[in-house]
């Protein structure tokens, strides 16, 4: 599965002063296919989708394994990837944000479960209404807590995104639900909004 | 079973017990915060009651009462197996003065109770060993437990990004508005009382 | 060799020495709660320790508050997220208390078949995470395996994996599928066989019987003091149980033991947690044998329980009973109560006040943990550091409940 198409996804820029920029891009090509291949997590387990984590490293669904991501690195300093597995109370934000600091870059976060990612129903004085207030965020995955199957697909967004790269699609991936009820309520109301917005 | 107990507690206590009642099987002694810490040596200490255990110490907030908070204990013994809640009144309208005897030196296990009562509700607990916050974080200002502290007023640690920092809209749009589904906090007056 | 300078006398030599003050926590790879240790440390014993929890603090008592009382139920599922069915059981059966109404024959075996699979689960969880945080890797995957198996009947059963919200007042949210019983039956054999498995790799290992054995060992009258219950309270010998000692649902129909350790150490927690998922899988074989197949699973009160969807479609009665419940709520009868059941840690109370109307005035949980948890300063001070790890795994924390 891992064979190497770097050439599909690079970008020829500059081709007008040398084969240089051919020459970097592709190497930047290659380097991101090592790097999404290669995720080492550090997972800031607290609440209830830790549940769900320790379900997807077992043996049924052997989520990060199979993607490169099995090995967990309980220093932020050696992680790439930050996993934000749950509630972030107020509490708690000064420690997360301490540990985003003290990862180096090139670093990911990657949002696991409703919490996470908006706070979801506990929208009182306790908790920070979603990750992203605080330090950036790559990929959401909603759910509460999501299914493994929705994690892998959040997993091979964040794949897709340092694919990308730099120069590519910055912003934040979020996992679709498998079926959406609500969706074309949603949509109406994004339209809606946006009228009333314009007007 | 219980019955009895209640029966002990009053004829020992005369009028420190305030009222007694039974519902639903479940005992209740109201008793003056006075005599609050030498009713409960009694209960654990007496062999007719052998309360050994508190299971659980809590607080209820009244605002339209006076005094306006209750405190609640509710004790059971491992080995006469019967439970008894034990009721204290204390604090004035504005929620100052809620004060009462702590209760560590007679159940070691009331401590981190006692000190989540304190935070979440604001009882200071006379002579309690080491009365800080145990839930919240010690910059909080007020005690969100209270009817009049508003549910979504969020004391933050951190500073929260703008969206010109994140470059990213941060605001979700929820799949429901206020306008639509479930009015869920109908509460809203009550609630926001504190603010104005 | 000579000492460097002779004229010093011999304890002169020694350099001075100060208490090495270390921060373990709130994220911290061995721990799987989100709780914070300060300790003071000469050399690798503790002197002393400063337990601090909070860092997953949701404000469920005040959530609560602003819902419906059947709108607690998501919350409570989030409170101890290893068995949520007990604590919806125990919630429900809260509510049910103060509105005296009982459940139908059929739902009380149900939500025990539920209620006992939940347990199962959290038992297996905790064993599970002890063992790998002490770096038996392979017994976590057995029992992670064997609880995917308990996690497929839940998903049958109430379509999610892990936060079921499955409870209502008066009743469940669905009647039991037709393949429970089977489900059941042929699941809790294969779980067995993982479990002893794993027990089998665990306790035959020298290096960790030795790390359990006589460390964080504690009384049986100081686990009372401190209002343990429980798993933790019944190794040191005692046998509380809510089930036996205050039966509620059928529980004083069924056969089970209520297995009990002798020294309260870590060791005897484990053992204990393993005897009871033997007695939960004896109940749940018992309850599928008697639970009829057929009758009602929710009580016949139009005040708290949903009609059917297909009369809120057709009948006018119907529709009326249906938004006074969504919108209003059920109207809970003035009062308060303290129920408790027995939950994965031991007594889930809940204590109830209402006022009437269809919110609650107050709901207060009653945390097996926190009690718990408050007595593992006790235990680790005079030990090793590197006991902490078998002690916390061993007194099971569960963040979401210690921390409302």
């Amino acid at each position: 599965m891992g064979e190497l198409k770097p050439t599909r996804q690079v970008t020829i820029e500059g081709g007008a002063s040398g084969t240089s920029g051919f020459a970097t891009t592709k190497l930047e090509a290659l380097l991101a296919w090592a790097r999404k291949w290669s995720l080492f997590k550090y997972p800031f387990v607290t609440a209830c989708c830790g549940m769900e984590f320790m379900a997807l490293t077992s043996p049924r669904f052997d989520g990060s394994a199979r993607f490169g991501a099995e090995a967990p690195r309980f220093s932020p300093r050696q992680s790439d990837l930050l996993w934000v597995v749950g509630t972030i109370s107020q509490r708690q934000a000064p420690v997360l944000k301490r540990i985003y600091e003290q990862m180096m870059e090139p670093k990911w976060v990657l949002a696991f479960g409703t919490c996470a990612s908006c706070g979801g129903f506990y929208d009182n004085y306790a908790t920070v209404p979603g990750i992203d207030k605080i330090i950036p965020c790559d990929v959401y995955v909603p759910g509460c807590p999501p299914r493994p199957e929705a994690v892998l697909d959040g997993l091979m967004l964040l794949q897709d995104k340092i694919q990308r790269g730099a120069t590519g699609d910055r912003r934040p991936g979020i996992v679709k639900p498998r079926e959406d009820p609500v969706r074309d309520l949603v949509q109406l109301r994004k339209k809606s909004s946006l009228e009333q917005g314009n007007s | 079973m219980s019955q009895r107990v209640l029966e002990t507690l009053k004829e020992k206590f005369g009028d420190a017990v305030l009222e007694t009642h039974s519902h639903l099987g479940d005992e209740t002694a109201v008793v003056s915060p006075e005599r609050w810490k030498e009713i409960a040596r009694f209960l654990r200490d007496d062999p007719s009651m052998a309360f050994d255990m508190a299971v659980d110490l809590c607080a209820v907030d009244y605002p339209d009462r006076t005094p306006r908070f209750e405190v609640v204990l509710h004790l059971y013994s491992i080995s006469k197996r019967h439970r008894l809640r034990l009721k204290a009144r204390v604090g004035d309208a504005e929620g100052e003065k809620a004060e009462i005897d702590t209760l560590t030196d007679v159940w070691v296990g009331l401590n981190w109770f006692e000190r989540e009562t304190y935070d979440l509700m604001g009882i200071t607990f006379k002579g309690h060993p080491d009365l800080r916050r145990i839930l919240l974080y010690p910059e909080f200002e007020g005690h969100p437990l209270r009817k009049d502290y508003p549910a979504n007023k969020a004391q933050p640690l951190v500073p929260y990004r703008t969206e010109e920092e994140a470059g990213v809209p941060l605001d979700k749009l929820a799949p429901f508005g206020p306008d639509e589904g479930m009015p869920f906090g109908r509460r809203v007056f009550a609630v926001d009382r504190g603010e104005s | 060799m000579e000492p460097i300078d002779l004229d010093l006398e011999e304890s002169e030599l020694e350099l001075p020495s100060e208490p090495m003050h270390l921060n373990m926590g709130p994220s911290h790879p061995a721990m799987h709660g989100t709780v914070r240790i300060v300790l003071e440390l000469s050399g690798e014993t503790i002197v002393k320790s400063d337990v601090q929890i909070g860092y997953l603090h949701r404000g469920f008592e005040k959530m609560c508050e602003r819902g419906t009382w059947n709108q607690v139920f998501p919350y409570v599922d989030r409170l101890n997220y290893v068995s949520p069915m007990l604590n919806n059981v125990g919630y429900a059966l809260a509510v049910e208390k103060l509105c005296e109404i009982e459940v139908p024959e059929r739902c009380q075996w149900y939500r025990m078949i539920l209620g006992e699979l939940s347990r199962i689960s959290d038992h297996l969880t905790c064993n599970g995470a002890m063992a790998m945080e002490l770096g038996a890797f392979t017994p976590f995957l057995y029992y992670i395996k064997a609880r995917e198996m308990v996690w497929d009947i839940l998903e049958e059963e109430t379509g999610a994996r892990l936060t079921h919200s499955f409870g209502r007042i008066g009743g469940m949210a669905h009647p039991p599928t037709p393949a429970l019983k089977d489900m059941c039956r042929n699941a809790i054999p294969a779980i067995l066989k993982l479990v002893e498995e794993g027990e089998g790799m665990l306790l035959r290992n020298r290096i960790f019987i030795d790390r359990l054995e006589n460390v964080g060992a504690i009384s049986g009258k100081d686990a009372i003091a401190l209002s343990w219950t429980g798993p933790c309270l019944r190794a040191t010998g005692v046998p509380y149980d809510v089930r036996k000692a205050h039966p509620y649902l059928k529980y004083d129909e069924v056969d089970f033991d209520v297995p009990v350790g002798t020294r309260g150490d870590t060791l005897d927690r484990f053992l204990v947690r393993l005897g009871e998922i033997r007695q939960s899988a004896r109940i749940i074989l018992q309850c599928c044998d008697r639970m009829p197949d057929e009758g009602p699973v929710n009580v016949d009160d139009p005040r708290f329980v949903f009609p059917p969807k297909r009369d809120v479609y057709t009948t006018i009665e119907a529709t009326i009973q249906h938004f006074k419940l969504v919108m209003e709520g059920a109207k809970v009868p003035k009062g308060e109560v303290y129920s408790y059941t027995e939950g994965g840690n031991g007594e889930l109370g809940f204590y109830i006040v209402s006022d009437g109307t269809g919110t609650p005035w107050r709901v207060r949980i009653r945390p097996p943990c926190f009690p718990i948890t408050q007595g593992l300063s006790e235990l680790i001070n005079g030990g090793m550091l590197s006991d902490i790890i078998p002690v916390f795994g061993s007194l099971n924390m569960i963040g979401g409940e210690c921390d409302h």
